[in-house]
C-alpha cells in the first residue's frame, strides 16, 4: 500500500483554508435560550438584610457559616463558599457604597459549562447552569473558567461536591420561585423570564436616569447572562468584572472548533504522518 | 555489539540512592492515604481562587512537556527520516513514558471526584467536545497505552535474548508482529501530544480576564506545542549527559550536537511567535509596565539564552556548553508553563497560594517513582546504547 504524501498535504491545506473561513461563521454567539428565566437585582433597593442569604439555606439545606468572632452567634459568611450559594457584600468608598449580592449569574454562554470535560456543569432547563454529581470528575476546571468566582469546592471532604446556586431549579419546577426572590423585603431581588426582567431593568433606568448607571449588567456582558444587575454606582466597584461582549467561552470555542472541526484536521494529519513514516521505514531510514 | 544497540546496563538494582528514592516515595504514600482520607483541603493549600497548584502546573503541565523527549525525537527520526538519531528514540521513549504515566497518576491525586475520572473513556455522551480539558485527559489516556506499546520491543528483545528458546521465539514472534504495525502505532505517537500539548495550552483561554492578557492568547495552543518540542530536544540532551555520566555511556556529544541544532531552531520559531503575538493583539505597552512585564522578560531571557549559546556550530560540540543550554531550556519550558497556569492567574486580591510542605512532598514522591523505575528498568531492559563491554571492545 503506497500512500501519496502530495495528496495528504494538498488535503489537509484544503481542510484547513476551508476551517479558517468557517470559523467565525461555525461559532456565533449563542442566544439565551428561549424558556430563559432568571433574576434582576436592584442595587438601590438593597438594604443588605441577608434575609435572602437566610432562606438561600433553608431552601437548599445549607449549614450557617459562624467565623470565630460571631462566637457561633450569627450567620456571618465572608463570601460565596461550598455552604453559601448566595451571598451580600457590601462596597464602600468614601461616601458612595452600596450591597451587591453575588450568586451564579446563570450565563447565556457559561465559562463553566464550556470548560467542563464530562458535561457534568450543564444549562438545562430554563437555561438554568446546574451540576451532575454523577459525572463530575472533582477537576474544578469550572472555578478556573468562571468569571465571576461562582462555583465552590469542597476542600475538607474526600468526596467533595461543586456547589453553587442552581436558581432553586426544585422550587420553580413546583411552580414557586428561587427562596431569595421569595423573601426579598424591598423587592431587590426579582424573579422572571430574562426577557421580562431585561424590559423592566430598562424601564427603571429610564424613570431615573439620575439615579442609575446607564447600563443594565449582563445584558451582553461576556455573551450575557441570565442573572441581571442594575446599580447607581459603576459594576466593575460592586466586582463585577469588564468583560466585553464576546465571553472566553466563545473565545475558546472558535480556537477549539476550528482546530477540530469534524475531526477532520486530527484524522488528516494521522494519515499523512503513517504515509511518511511508511515512506521513511521503507528507504531505510528509521528502523524500529 | 555495535555502539548504537540498546542494552540492559547490568548491576545491582538496590544502591543507597534507590533507597532513598524508596524512602520518598514511602512518605508520600502515607501522605496519600491522608489525602484520600480527608480530602484535598488537608494536605494542599488549594483554594477556590487558586484551584490548580502544583500538581497541575508541576507535575502534569511541566511533567509532561519533560515527557516530550520520545515525541521530539520521533519528529527527527520518522518524519524528517534522520535516522542517525535512532540510538535516542529508546531512551527518549522510556523518559516520556514514565512521565506521562506518573503525570496521569497526579491528575488521579489532584481530582475530587476520581472514581468518575475512570469512566470518561466508556461514557462518550458525556464528552464535551468543546472542552480541552476533555481533549486532553482523552489524549492522554490514549498516548500513555501508546507509549507503552512503543516501548515494549525491549521487552521482546530481553526475552529474545534470554537463552530460554520457547521464551526467546516468542520475543521473535511479537517482534515481528511490532514490525508489522509500528507504523501506525508510531504515527499515533506523534498525533497524540500534536493535538494535548497544544490543547494544554488552549485550556488556559478559558481563564479568560483572570490570566494576565500577556499569556491569554489565541496563541497559547501553538506556544505549548513549539515549546514542549524545544523541551523534548532539552530533555534528551540532558538525560543523555545524566545516564552518560551515572552509568558510563557513550554520550554521542556529535549526535546531540546537531540535535541542538534542531532546538535552536525550535527556540527561534519560540520567540518570534510570542513577539509578533503580543504586536498583533496591540499589547506592547504591557511589556513595560510592572511585575507581570518583568515575568515576560524573564521567560524571553530564559528562552534566548540557550539559543544565543547554540548559534554557533562550533559551540554546540562543547558537551558543558550543551548542557547548560539544555537546562536552561527545559526552565525555560517550565517557567513559562508554570506563569500560564499559576503566576499569571490573577483570580482576584483576597486569594493567595503557595504550595503546602505536603503538596511538594507528595510531588517528590511521584518524581522519585519516575526516577526509580528509570534506573530499575535501564538496568534490567535493553533501553540505553552501547555499554561499557561495547567501548572497550
Amino acid at each position: 500500500m503506497s500512500v501519496d504524501r502530495r495528496t495528504f498535504l494538498k488535503g489537509a491545506a484544503v481542510a484547513a483554508a476551508a476551517g479558517a473561513a468557517e470559523v467565525q461563521a461555525a461559532h456565533p454567539a449563542p442566544e439565551p435560550p428561549s424558556d430563559a428565566v432568571g433574576m434582576l437585582y436592584d442595587a438601590t433597593l438593597c438594604i443588605g438584610c441577608k434575609t435572602c442569604v437566610v432562606a438561600c439555606r433553608e431552601a437548599n439545606g445549607l449549614k450557617p457559616v459562624t467565623p470565630d468572632w460571631t462566637d457561633g452567634l450569627w450567620d456571618a459568611p465572608p463570601g460565596l463558599d461550598e455552604h453559601t450559594k448566595n451571598v451580600i457584600e457590601l462596597y464602600r468608598e468614601g461616601d458612595e457604597q452600596s450591597y451587591v449580592k453575588r450568586q451564579c449569574m446563570h450565563c447565556v454562554d457559561p465559562g463553566c459549562v464550556a470548560a467542563c470535560p464530562v458535561k457534568a456543569l450543564e444549562k438545562r432547563k430554563f437555561g438554568i447552569v446546574t451540576w451532575d454529581g454523577d459525572r463530575c470528575i472533582g477537576c474544578r476546571y469550572c472555578q478556573v473558567a468562571c468569571p465571576y468566582e461562582v462555583p465552590k469546592f469542597e476542600w475538607e471532604s474526600p468526596v467533595p461536591k461543586i456547589v453553587k446556586c442552581e436558581l432553586c431549579l426544585h422550587r420553580i419546577e413546583e411552580g414557586g420561585q428561587p427562596a431569595c426572590c421569595e423573601v426579598c423585603p424591598r423587592g431587590a431581588i426579582i424573579y422572571g423570564t430574562r426577557k421580562e426582567l431585561l424590559a423592566e431593568a430598562k424601564r427603571r433606568i429610564a424613570a431615573k436616569p439620575d439615579l442609575y448607571v446607564q447600563k443594565v449588567y449582563g445584558e451582553h456582558d461576556g455573551g450575557g447572562t441570565q442573572v441581571l444587575y442594575v446599580s447607581h454606582v459603576p459594576f466593575e466597584k460592586l466586582g463585577l468584572p469588564v468583560l466585553g461582549e464576546r465571553g472566553a467561552a466563545a473565545a475558546t470555542r472558535s480556537v477549539q472548533g476550528t482546530i477540530y472541526k469534524g475531526f477532520v484536521a486530527p484524522v488528516a494529519l494521522y494519515a499523512i504522518l503513517a504515509g511518511v513514516i511508511i515512506r521513511n521505514r521503507r528507504s531505510g531510514g528509521g528502523e524500529a | 555489539m555495535s555502539h548504537d544497540t540498546p542494552a540492559p546496563v547490568g548491576g545491582r538494582i538496590v544502591s543507597p540512592f534507590l533507597s532513598g528514592l524508596l524512602g520518598l516515595m514511602a512518605l508520600a504514600g502515607l501522605l496519600l492515604l491522608w489525602r484520600f482520607a480527608a480530602g484535598l483541603g488537608a494536605v494542599t493549600a488549594l483554594n477556590d481562587g487558586y484551584p490548580w497548584g502544583l500538581w497541575i502546573a508541576f507535575d502534569v503541565v511541566v511533567g509532561t512537556a519533560l515527557a516530550c523527549g520520545g515525541y521530539a525525537v520521533a519528529i527527527l527520526v520518522y518524519i524528517l527520516n534522520r535516522g542517525e538519531y535512532h540510538p535516542l528514540v529508546r531512551p527518549a521513549v522510556l523518559t516520556s513514558a514514565l512521565g506521562y504515566t506518573l503525570a496521569g497518576a497526579a491528575i488521579v491525586i489532584d481530582v475530587g471526584r476520581y472514581w468518575n475520572l475512570f469512566l470518561i473513556p466508556v461514557r462518550p455522551w458525556t464528552w464535551n467536545l468543546h472542552s480541552p480539558l476533555l481533549e486532553v485527559a482523552l489524549c492522554v489516556m490514549a498516548y500513555i497505552v501508546v507509549l507503552w506499546i512503543e516501548l515494549s520491543p525491549a521487552l521482546f528483545e530481553k526475552w529474545r535474548a534470554s537463552g530460554d528458546e520457547a521464551r526467546a521465539q516468542k520475543g521473535e514472534r511479537w517482534l515481528g508482529v511490532w514490525g508489522k504495525i509500528a507504523a501506525f502505532v508510531i504515527a499515533l505517537g506523534l498525533l497524540l501530544p500534536t493535538m494535548h500539548q497544544s490543547s494544554l495550552g488552549t485550556v488556559m483561554m478559558l481563564a479568560g480576564h483572570k490570566l494576565h492578557p500577556l499569556w491569554n492568547t489565541p496563541m497559547l495552543p501553538l506556544l505549548f506545542l513549539v515549546s514542549c518540542i524545544g523541551m523534548g530536544y532539552g530533555v534528551v540532551i540532558f538525560e543523555s549527559a545524566v545516564s552518560g555520566a551515572v552509568f558510563g555511556r557513550p554520550r554521542h556529544t556529535a549526535m546531540l550536537a546537531k540535535l541542538s541544532g534542531a532546538m535552536v531552531v525550535v527556540l527561534g520559531l519560540y520567540l518570534v511567535l510570542r513577539f509578533a503575538d503580543v504586536v498583533i493583539r496591540g499589547k506592547l505597552g504591557l511589556l513595560f509596565r510592572d511585575g507581570y512585564s518583568l515575568l515576560f522578560w524573564l521567560e524571553i531571557a530564559l528562552f534566548a539564552a540557550p539559543m544565543v549559546m547554540l548559534m554557533d556550530a562550533g559551540r554546540r560540540r562543547n558537551f558543558p556548553t550543551l548542557f547548560r543550554a539544555a537546562t536552561l531550556m527545559l526552565l525555560a519550558g517550565a517557567v513559562y508553563r508554570f506563569d500560564t497556569y499559576l503566576v499569571a492567574f490573577r483570580p482576584g486580591a483576597q486569594w493567595a497560594y503557595f504550595p503546602s510542605l505536603w503538596e511538594i512532598l507528595i510531588t517528590a514522591g511521584v518524581v522519585a517513582v519516575e526516577i526509580a523505575a528509570y534506573i530499575v528498568i535501564v538496568k534490567r531492559f535493553p533501553v540505553l546504547a552501547g555499554g561499557r563491554s561495547a567501548e572497550s571492545a
